[in-house]
């Protein structure tokens, strides 16, 4: 119980002195997944709605495969990018491994299939609804995927912020592609791994505790928006 | 009316899903500013005639013919046509919006657009409910803004799926009027209906389709007075027709 404690004061401490170190690292927890989600929204959302209006060969496959993609282990992805990244692989040159980059490109590849399979399902079933009265109009191509796209944006909210979700919330990929290095990548969630390992679990828990709330905090400000517009949402 | 699509001569349609036959042989033809009323028994394959007409389904045989060049296919035809569905399908955005998307999509360039989308509004009596989402107008009034939507672009012809299925009398009224006033304004009306009292009131000609079939065409009046077949006979009796 006295670990406990001494987390919530602990937490509330570095909190209300403006711990510069605590500010930096969720400065960047923040700004890499926002960064990873953004990027993951524009292609995933491209993506999984593209799926829903067409028809093609191998589609049912694709669908397969973006829901079996939803659960990608963090780390195998991790893996992955650190091999790409490393001096011996491919993508070596660019010196990007230990860096941001590398851990929004990790958190990116996370993400974007959570975001496309997501789309797939609510693009598709609005489609359903609109399929006769756009094709009486003539919509197609980019203006149907445009179209659906738009009118899908609450439900798209909700999509992006299961993203936002994972990606805040993963470890094993930023780990292992950021290498966890004070001042430069460390995240909320690689810094608690490392002061649980170091016994120091007050601040572990302190940290979990400002994780937590950032992540109510950022659905508590998204479901505020999508409350006010949220009249149109299911109606 | 010289580049109107219209008239419209649909030849020998057939539709078949999986070996049934749906529609049968059915010819029949819209000319410009007409008013055409298709009636018959539940099932009997009114809804997929509009959208065998309007180009939503393809017809497993049969001809289709609009008068346009082969070199004005395709959006032309999209954008000199329009349908009303029984259920009103509106976007998730403002009643405006609603209007203007459509507009756009037939083509309005952006000076036409503003006013065309202004005396749709003015015409459905929703202009000072231009800002609403569109889903939040009652039943009523979304069907009217569907109707409105679709005439906006005043189109060649207009297909209506059962548009007052499930409208309050006032409504269906209010949407009657819009019809009668589109038509005196050249646009050629196919109203899919159950409702014979509407079809009295608004029909210049009936098609009287059962099983898939054209049964009986001709001047509403001659097919209210004297109806030919015994299909229609007891369509208007009241009496189940199978």
């Amino acid at each position: 119980m006295g670990d406990i404690q001494a987390a919530f004061s602990l937490a509330a401490n570095l909190i209300l002195s403006g711990d510069a170190d605590l500010f930096e690292i969720v400065g960047l927890s923040l700004s890499v997944s926002v960064t990873a989600v953004a990027i993951a929204c524009a292609i995933g959302m491209t993506l999984g709605a593209v799926v829903a209006v067409t028809r093609f060969p191998g589609r049912g496959a694709i669908i397969v495969l973006l829901n079996a993609l939803m659960g990608l282990p963090p780390v195998v992805v991790g893996l992955a990018v650190y091999l790409m990244l490393s001096r011996a692989g491919p993508l070596g040159v660019l010196g990007l491994l230990y860096t941001p980059t590398a851990m929004i490109i990790a958190q990116t590849i996370l993400v974007t299939p959570v975001v496309a399979a997501l789309t797939r399902q609510v693009v598709e079933d609005l489609h359903r609804e609109y399929d006769e009265a756009l094709k009486s109009l003539g919509v197609r191509g980019l203006g149907l995927v445009r179209t659906l796209l738009w009118d899908a944006r609450y439900s798209l909210i909700t999509v992006a912020l299961a993203g936002f979700g994972r990606a805040v919330a993963e470890v094993g990929a930023v780990i292992i592609v950021g290498g966890n290095i004070d001042h430069l990548t460390r995240m909320m969630t690689t810094a608690i791994a490392l002061e649980t390992s170091k016994g120091n679990l007050a601040l572990a828990l302190g940290l979990g505790i400002v994780l937590v709330g950032i992540s109510l905090v950022v659905n508590g400000a998204v479901s505020g928006l999508g409350g006010v517009a949220g009249r149109s949402r299911n109606v | 009316m010289s580049d109107s699509i219209l008239p419209l001569a649909a030849r020998n349609l057939r539709y078949e899903v999986n070996g049934t036959v749906l529609i049968d042989d059915l010819s029949i033809s819209v000319v410009p500013g007409s008013f055409t009323v298709v009636l018959g028994p539940n099932g009997a394959g009114k809804s997929l005639l509009l959208r065998l007409l309007h180009g939503l389904i393809v017809p497993t045989s049969g001809k289709i013919d609009w008068s346009v060049g082969a070199e004005l296919r395709g959006r032309t035809l999209r954008q000199r046509q329009a349908m009303v569905f029984q259920r009103p399908v509106l976007l998730r955005r403002s009643v405006e919006a609603n209007v203007r998307y459509a507009l756009k999509w037939q083509g309005a360039g952006p000076g036409e657009l503003k006013e065309a989308a202004e005396s749709a509004l003015h015409r459905a009596g929703l202009a000072d409910r231009r800002r609403v989402p569109a889903r939040l107008l009652s039943v009523g009034e979304q069907q009217r803004l569907v109707v409105a939507r679709a005439l906006a672009g005043k189109p060649d012809v207009l297909f209506l799926d059962e548009p007052t299925a499930s409208l309050d009398p006032a409504s269906v009224q209010q949407i009657e009027s819009l019809l009668i006033e589109a038509n005196a304004a050249g646009t050629a009306i196919v109203l899919v209906t159950h409702d014979i009292g509407q079809a009295r009131r608004l029909g210049h000609e009936i098609a009287f389709v059962h099983r898939g079939r054209l049964v009986e065409s001709g001047g509403a009046e001659s097919f209210f007075s004297d109806p030919q077949s015994d299909a229609a006979r007891a369509y208007l009796k009241g009496e189940i027709v199978v």
